[in-house]
């Protein structure tokens, strides 16, 4: 399978997503923010299917629009009553503007399946690297920020006597889940971020109760997951998007039952 | 040497007064109950000390200094409300709590390492250290916070509600606990509470809150007929009962101190 250049595109690809889906993720269902990262991915999906409009690269459309959905949540404040209704009425009028935008430009419907979906195959080398350059960017913005981001997430009003500002933390944290969501979105698509972000980390919580460990856990999984998926997909010739659900939900239904029991 | 010294200080919370012109001093080393009824401004309190509310009039000095976030004599203890509910150790939620300012990546020196391990010892923490915190009882989270608080050494410790929804024989194991803490480690302990029954016996002196205004005492001076009518502005009674202490206001109790 590595005879073919796109199925080695995709592998570096899903690993990188999968460092960094991994990592943010962690901290993502640590801190009981998976509604938001979910919203995210549909807010990018808008900003891809406007750029596409426009006629400029979807990726940085999907790039600017979930960073400033992602500053925008977390402005909203973390203690806010109703932060989840507030999240679920962005969601809703993105994704309505986004039909909007592809309803101009239905010569496209391939292009806006691969945004939904995730088109992993389809990665070429000038994407690999700006997907590197995120990741990278997504990963040095959680390496400076963990500390204090784990103690306003663990201990917020603590922290804040202590001198974290909550709403900074809130406001970086985000930005940076939307980067790491806009590169997920390239794997597994808008409507499947959830399966790299949400699963792997999820699992590696129900297994160890350690915070290195628990991160780490987290990558593996999501790097296995990915990987598996695309191996997966090559054979069978389904989806590579499905086989990752499908192995990211496997091992999370796994991982709860072992622990219950 | 003292702790707390508040000279005429104001607090106002959202344009509502709610401590007017208190004048106050606390010794080093003293255990304070702060009571009072519900909004009438004990979390507030604590939250000026901290450096968290604006003093609007007046003067507050913690430690000799004027009141600023971050002052690492000072150990806080929020109420457990806003804990996450985290499968993650209680080794590594107290430990998030070590210089946890700092920007970087969470990893802690051997020192810090050696300060969360002292603070748990201090609180017959260690075997808490492994358990997911999810998994932990009520009073047990209790001691990790309380060993949260400890990480620095601080001279000053502000317990907010630590007995909330803790059953009386678990009340009691706080308490006893936060005493020998206090006397081990020499230092001042603010303690807010609903009721005062479960703190007769341990606090040196009580701080009732109500109305705006302050009075600091010993139990037998504070809590009498005129000091407690002034502070709820309505008659109220005292009544002993097995030394036990109930407030009352005409037929009706005021706030249960059962």
């Amino acid at each position: 399978m590595f005879a073919y250049d796109f199925m080695i595109h995709a592998c570096i690809a899903a690993g990188i997503v999968a460092v960094v889906s991994g990592c943010v993720g962690y901290f993502l269902v640590l801190r009981g923010q998976t509604f938001a990262g979910h919203a995210l991915a549909h807010v990018g999906f808008t900003g891809a299917t406007g750029a596409v409009l426009i006629g400029a690269p979807p990726l940085a459309g999907l790039v600017l629009v979930t960073v400033a959905g992602g500053v925008g949540i977390g402005l909203l404040g973390d203690r806010l009553q109703g932060r989840d209704v507030a999240i679920g009425l962005v969601l809703s009028a993105a994704l309505g503007l986004g039909l909007l935008f592809l309803h101009f430009f239905t010569a496209y419907a391939s292009q806006a399946t691969a945004l939904l979906f995730g088109n992993v195959l389809a990665v070429d080398v000038d994407t690999l690297w700006a997907m590197l350059g995120l990741g990278l960017l997504s990963l040095a913005g959680l390496g400076i920020i963990a500390r204090p981001l784990l103690f306003a997430s663990l201990q917020p009003d603590l922290a804040e006597a202590k001198g974290v500002s909550i709403r900074l933390m809130s406001v970086l944290f985000l930005a940076i889940v939307a980067l790491a969501t806009a590169e997920c979105t390239q794997i597994v698509g808008v409507l499947l971020v959830f399966t790299l972000m949400v699963g792997p980390a999820a699992t590696a919580q129900r297994l160890t109760t350690r915070l290195g460990a628990g991160v780490l856990l987290s990558v593996t999984l999501a790097l296995a997951q990915a990987w598996l998926g695309l191996v997966l997909a090559y054979y069978t010739d389904w989806p590579t998007s499905f086989w990752i659900a499908a192995l990211s939900g496997g091992t999370y239904l796994l991982a709860s039952l072992t622990r219950s029991t | 040497m003292t702790s707390i010294e508040i000279d005429g200080a104001s607090l106002t919370l959202g344009g509502r007064v709610v401590l007017r012109d208190i004048s106050l001093s606390i010794a080093g080393g003293e255990f304070i109950g702060v009571l009072g009824p519900n909004g009438a401004g004990k979390t507030t309190l604590l939250r000026a000390l901290l450096g968290l509310v604006p003093i609007s009039a007046g003067r507050i000095a913690v430690l000799g200094q004027p009141p600023a976030r971050g002052n690492p004599a000072i150990g806080y203890m929020p109420q457990t409300r806003a804990l996450a509910a985290t499968r993650l150790s209680g080794w590594d939620v107290v430990a998030s709590a070590a210089r946890g300012t700092r920007w970087g990546l969470p990893l802690l020196s051997a020192m810090a390492r050696r300060d969360v391990a002292w603070a748990l010892d201090l609180v017959d923490g260690k075997d808490l250290a492994t358990r997911p915190l999810i998994d932990l009882s009520g009073g047990e989270r209790q001691r990790l916070l309380l060993a949260q608080a400890l990480l620095g050494r601080p001279r000053l410790l502000l317990l907010d509600e630590p007995l909330i929804s803790l059953d009386p024989h678990h009340q009691s194991g706080v308490i006893t606990l936060v005493d020998r803490v206090r006397r081990a480690l020499g230092i001042t302990v603010l303690f807010t509470a609903h009721e005062l029954n479960p703190l007769l016996g341990a606090i040196d002196r009580v701080l009732y809150l109500g109305a705006g205004h302050a009075a600091l005492g010993t139990v037998a001076e504070v809590i009498t007929t005129p000091v407690l009518s002034r502070l709820y502005g309505a008659p109220i009674e005292v009544a002993h009962v097995n030394g036990r202490i109930f407030v009352m206001t005409g037929d009706h109790d005021a706030h249960r101190h059962a």
